[in-house]
């Protein structure tokens, strides 16, 4: 009786999750020994043609991670589709664009420009950008196309469950792969992680006072961050009333805030939008002036109430991300 | 570029207590404007979440305007004080998402002010004409069709010469 | 047949009516309910000429019995207008009352364009909101909350008078609270009324004599409301007793203090007699004072001065010993159900129109100083005499000072003109000047007011149409010499004249009180762009506020008449009688409320509350809403940053939905 198989895959990620994967340890080998990996590019040699190769819903299910941005992600991510029972988003930037979804703040040109024209790293050297189609010493290579926005994975396929996090922990992971191999799913579409804020089992929620107004907010940078109170009280932006938990809160382990990455419960429809509602109401001042100098203390407030969900905010993008009309070549 | 007849659309959100009341004085005193509004109504300006407005602004409003009670006479204490901190800090964003500053606006109308409801709804009305369209579900469809990654495109004419 | 529309389809019942020609004559009515019927979920979609009336109500009960509706929404007026109507018609039908949507396509549509097309595509985009939000809408209970039976009267003169007095006939418990030492107002000041010249006083201390003796009012002056807490139905109220330094149940008013007062000649302005007067720094308001008791001006008191008096007005009140200096203020706490608010006006100060020479020309005096003068008890014994003490013989009114003028008020002030042509009379039959009246309109609506203003004129009072330009003492010509010259255009006549005179009364307008804004701030009140207290509806609840169980009456809520302050008094006083007897008042339960199982305990929601109703359990390390205290304003379930707080009638989903159907193209 063969083992049923799996896929992971990575799209526009940083590799963090697959090493989330590899964080399994000990119960890296329990997944072993209970499935077949039929495809991982960053530790397996499988190729795409032996994907394409299986039958349809041959997997048991693909754990997608990285968003969607060049249109071999979309294709890899069409074709894992067809071949999976269940598709898994795996990650922020899966879930919800993540990080690399920040770059919707910007258009393509100005990405390219930057990266390939204008990066200080560049010294002089003659600008040259990737093209789509070259020729070299007879042989034609191409490159995929790199889309206009960042795309959450279930902008451009149907998901059927929602691993979040920057990176999943493992034990999340461990339960949900638990999940599939049972056949013990919740229906389709959930996303597999307490759909509660992360303050209910955060250890230093008995700190924060009932009665929190913000004069001022702090970045972590700017002030001694005291191990044991309530990292709001303290003044600093935490995103942990408007992100899941589940994550055990690791991050506030660390004497870090919250920033966000499990994102918002399942009664919201955009975390950022909440999270400001949220602080902001609970700003002290009460005339302009005085509302507006503590809110300088966010001086990046799209980064830091979208840092990982931009691409599945209402809004999604900046409208300059929008496609400039093609000028065609001389 | 958009239609000639293309009007803009803009959804407004009203607090009952004052706001609201003063569109109905408005309409009581017929009073004439922009056929544009359309008014959701909602208890306090404190219940706008700022969710209300992105979703607004997506699902094809050119503006959204938000009404509510003076600063020291909303119904409920101070629901409009929270309205104007989280306006302050979505103004921010919106800007940061390219949206141009007219297109939401936060107003302070006492229900006898039903004159003041015509001149702010004429007001946004023509201040968001020349801005055009805002359609932002329109800019953005279909273009992965022709995402061209093409060599850079050539620099502009220079104006001056 | 109660159907709970919680099983099987929604099936929506669209109604859109004409109101006549008020909506059909700018809105295509067939055409939105023809629209609206291709909606899915719509089973019924119609229009009707009158929605409100008894066949249109029958139209949707008959509806929800024969098709079997579950929701209902009407398009027509404004919901603040009959929204409750139309919940009632539906409950009568069967459904619960909050399954029902309404629409306002007149006040906020055909009343306010002019093009039948966009009017028409509004009121489309409009009920396709109604309709898309209304499925969402689940069955509600309206909550009862029961009514404190007591009442509090703020402001005690006539208006606050009658209806203290209306509501304790009718056996209710009053609280008069009044600011000054006397109840009274601004009538106690009069001498006759207008138009039967009834004397001010014979009318009105009957009746403040009542309130003193009525068992079922407990008068409280000299005394102030300082806050007011609680909700709906349910207030608690913080009453300010200013000292008097004279216990007012030992007083008996006697006045023998006032008499043995070191001070022998009175010598400090006397506030009831606006300033004309003088009075010791132990004094009575007036004579015929409500509670009848002195009281002692700390400002002017020897013994607070400077602690070296003899206090002879102490060994005068030896056996009663009223006096105590050592008197403080008091912050009393009371409960009451209802509010009626009776502040009152003040009177428009002339000094601002420099050009009518008030306080630089000794004989221009206010309407309320001539009052004074008239009045037989008044400072000059009822003698009208110029500052120097002769009689005048010509005296001359000026009307519409600070009112109707763009540059100060401008309203009308309602009573300026019979109270001018009252006092005008009251000087020729004081005096024999000559008296000369300044219009530009001359008002007298009332009954007996317009035989009043006939007979003005018949008896030989003059009346000049035309703005007073100025008041000069410039003498031009011999006979100006050492007088008052008017200025002003006779419009009648086309000239421009210069009338000397003796003396110039100034018909000050009414105005609001000076603290109006504060007060209206503490019962929770609107004020209209002049400031005065924003009524209900201008036409169909004058005396209600928006809040329930909370009243105006009288000039407070615009300038008016003795009748027609009464008349609002005993309209208030009915309204409240109304709620007390009813016993309770009727909550939207539009209130927040939290899934425990959703809530992570963030607190985020806990300090928004004005009426701290979230609270935080530490046993369970959630928050919690007391549905009681909730008042729906909606502030914590916007905040919610888990979403974890909503609001009945306002849910996400519907407010989402109503989004997105306005829209959607016509």
């Amino acid at each position: 009786m063969s083992k049923p198989k799996i896929a992971l895959y990575w799209c526009a990620a940083c590799g963090g999750c697959d090493e989330a994967v590899v964080d399994l340890a000990e119960g890296v080998l329990g997944v072993l020994d209970a499935v077949d990996i039929a495809f991982w590019p960053v530790a397996m040699d499988f190729k795409k043609g032996d994907v394409a190769a299986l039958p349809d819903q041959a997997l048991l299910a693909t754990l997608l991670n990285g968003a969607i941005r060049t249109s071999e992600q979309e294709e890899m991510a069409r074709l894992l589709r067809r071949k999976s029972r269940y598709l898994v988003a795996y990650g922020a930037c899966a879930c919800q664009g993540g990080v690399p979804g920040l770059a919707n703040q910007f258009s393509r040109e100005h990405l390219l420009r930057f990266v390939y024209d204008e990066a200080p790293t560049l010294g002089g050297v003659a600008k040259v950008r990737p093209r789509l189609e070259s020729r070299d010493e007879g042989h034609s290579l191409e490159l995929p196309r790199l889309y206009n926005a960042v795309h959450a994975l279930d902008e451009v396929v149907e998901v059927d469950y929602y691993l979040p996090g920057c990176p999943p922990t493992p034990k999340l992971t461990q339960a949900a792969l638990q999940a599939l191999l049972t056949g013990n799913l919740p229906p389709r579409g959930a996303v597999l992680a307490p759909d509660i804020a992360l303050c209910d089992e955060c250890p230093r929620k008995a700190t924060k006072p009932q009665d929190l107004s913000f004069a001022q907010f702090k970045r972590p940078h700017e002030t001694l961050i005291d191990p044991e109170k309530c990292l709001l009280a303290q003044g600093l932006v935490c995103c942990g009333p408007a992100t899941r938990g589940g994550c055990e809160a690791q991050c506030i382990s660390g004497n870090m805030p919250c920033t966000g990455c499990f994102g918002p419960t399942s009664r919201v429809r955009d975390q950022g939008a909440k999270l400001l509602s949220s602080l902001c109401a609970n700003v002290a001042g009460k005339d302009e002036p005085g509302i507006n100098r503590t809110l300088d203390g966010i001086p990046d407030p799209v980064g830091t109430f979208y840092r990982y969900a931009l691409p599945a905010s209402i809004l999604r993008r900046s409208e300059c991300s929008a496609a400039t009309p093609e000028i065609p070549p001389p | 570029m958009h239609d000639a007849n293309w009007e803009p659309r803009v959804v407004a959100f009203f607090c009952n207590w004052c706001t609201y009341t003063a569109a109905d004085l408005a309409g009581v005193s017929r009073l004439k404007y922009a056929p544009n509004v359309r008014i959701v109504r909602l208890m306090c300006s404190g219940r706008v979440d700022p969710q209300f407005i992105l979703a607004a602004l997506e699902g094809g409003a050119d503006g959204v305007l938000i009404g509510g009670c003076h600063p020291g006479d909303c119904h409920y204490a101070e629901g409009n004080m929270k309205t104007l901190r989280r306006f302050q800090m979505l103004k921010r964003v919106l800007a940061g998402f390219g949206l141009e500053e007219p297109r939401v606006r936060l107003e302070w109308i006492s229900a006898a002010e039903g004159e003041k409801v015509r001149c702010v709804i004429n007001e946004m009305v023509e201040q968001l004409r020349p801005l055009g369209p805002l359609a932002w579900r329109g800019r953005f469809a279909g273009e992965e069709e022709t995402a061209a990654h093409a060599a850079p495109a050539p620099e502009p004419e220079a104006a001056h010469v | 047949m109660k159907t709970n529309g919680t099983n099987g389809d929604i099936r929506i019942g669209f109604y859109i009516c004409h109101c006549g020609h008020n909506i059909e004559g700018i809105v295509d009515c067939a055409a939105v309910a023809r629209d609206i019927a291709k909606l899915p979920g719509v089973a019924v979609s119609r229009d009707y000429k009158y929605m409100c009336s008894e066949p249109g109500q029958e139209l949707i009960q008959g509806d929800i019995s024969e098709h079997a509706l579950n929701r209902v929404v009407v398009a027509s007026c404004s919901p603040l207008l009959h929204e409750h109507t139309f919940r009632d018609a539906v409950e009568a039908g069967g459904l619960n009352r909050y399954f029902f949507q309404m629409v306002n396509i007149r006040e906020h549509d055909s009343w306010v364009h002019t093009d039948r097309t966009a009017a028409t595509a509004k009121a489309i985009a409009l009920a396709r909101a109604a309709v898309r939000r209304v499925r969402f809408h689940r069955p509600l209970e309206t909550v009862r909350v029961p009514i404190h039976p007591d009442v509090l009267v703020v402001g005690g003169g006539i208006t606050g008078i009658h209806a203290a007095l209306t509501l304790a006939n009718g056996g209710k418990k009053v609280f008069l609270v009044e600011r000054e030492p006397s109840i009274g107002g601004h009538m106690a000041k009069f001498d006759k009324t207008f138009p039967t010249l009834d004397c001010a006083a014979c009318i009105l201390t009957p009746k403040m004599s009542a309130v003193r003796a009525h068992k079922n009012i407990k008068l409280w002056t000299n005394s102030e409301i300082v806050k007011v807490e609680g909700y709906v139905g349910n207030y608690t109220v913080t009453v300010k007793r200013k000292p008097r330094y004279v216990n007012e149940e030992l007083c008996v008013g006697c006045q023998e203090c006032i008499a043995a007062c070191v001070f022998k000649e009175p010598k400090f302005p006397d506030e009831f007699n606006v300033g004309l007067g003088r009075r010791k720094p132990i004094y009575i308001p007036f004579p015929q004072a409500v509670p009848q008791v002195v009281l002692i001006d700390r400002e002017r008191c020897l013994h607070f001065k400077t602690g070296k008096c003899k206090k002879t007005c102490v060994e005068a009140c030896a056996d009663r010993h009223a006096i105590d200096f050592t008197q403080k203020e008091e912050l009393v706490q009371v409960k009451v159900g209802n509010i009626i608010v009776a502040t009152g006006f003040k009177l428009f100060d002339a000094k601002r129109i420099p050009q009518y020479g008030y306080g630089r020309y000794p004989n221009v005096v206010t309407s309320i100083e001539l009052e004074r003068l008239v009045t037989s008890s008044g400072p000059t014994g009822g003698e009208v005499l110029l500052r120097d003490g002769t009689p005048p013989k010509s005296v001359a009114f000026i009307l519409c000072v600070g009112s109707r003028d763009f540059k100060t008020n401008r309203w009308c002030s309602r009573t300026c003109c019979m109270h001018s042509m009252k006092l005008a009379q009251l000087v020729r039959e004081h005096t024999d000047a000559e008296v000369t009246v300044f219009y530009l309109d001359i008002r007298a609506p009332g009954k007996g007011c317009e035989e009043f203003y006939d007979k003005s004129l018949k008896d030989g009072i003059r009346f000049v149409r035309g703005r007073v330009a100025e008041v000069t003492d410039w003498a031009l010509r011999e006979e100006e010499e050492g007088r008052l010259v008017i200025r002003a255009e006779d419009t009648l006549a086309g000239v421009v004249r210069r009338i000397p005179v003796d003396m110039i009364v100034l018909a000050v307008g009414m105005e609001p009180q000076a603290d109006a804004q504060d007060v209206r701030r503490l019962f929770n009140m609107s004020c209209g762009t002049e400031g005065w207290f924003l009524e209900k509806h201008p036409k169909l609840a004058p005396v209600s506020t928006f809040t329930d169980g909370v009243f105006i009456a009288g000039c407070c809520q615009g300038p008016k008449d003795i009748p027609d302050s009464i008349a609002q008094a005993g309209a208030a006083a009915a309204e409240a009688m109304a709620l007390i007897d009813r016993g309770y008042i009727e909550q939207e339960p539009n209130t927040a409320y939290i899934d425990e199982a959703d809530c992570s305990g963030c607190k985020s929601c806990i300090p928004l509350c004005p009426y701290t109703a979230i609270a935080f359990d530490d046993a369970t390390g959630k928050a919690t809403i007391n549905a009681t205290l909730c008042k729906g304003c909606g502030t914590c379930v916007a905040a919610c940053p888990s979403g974890s707080i909503r609001q009945h009638l306002f849910e996400d989903e519907e407010i989402f939905s109503e989004i997105e159907g306005v829209l959607t193209d016509a």
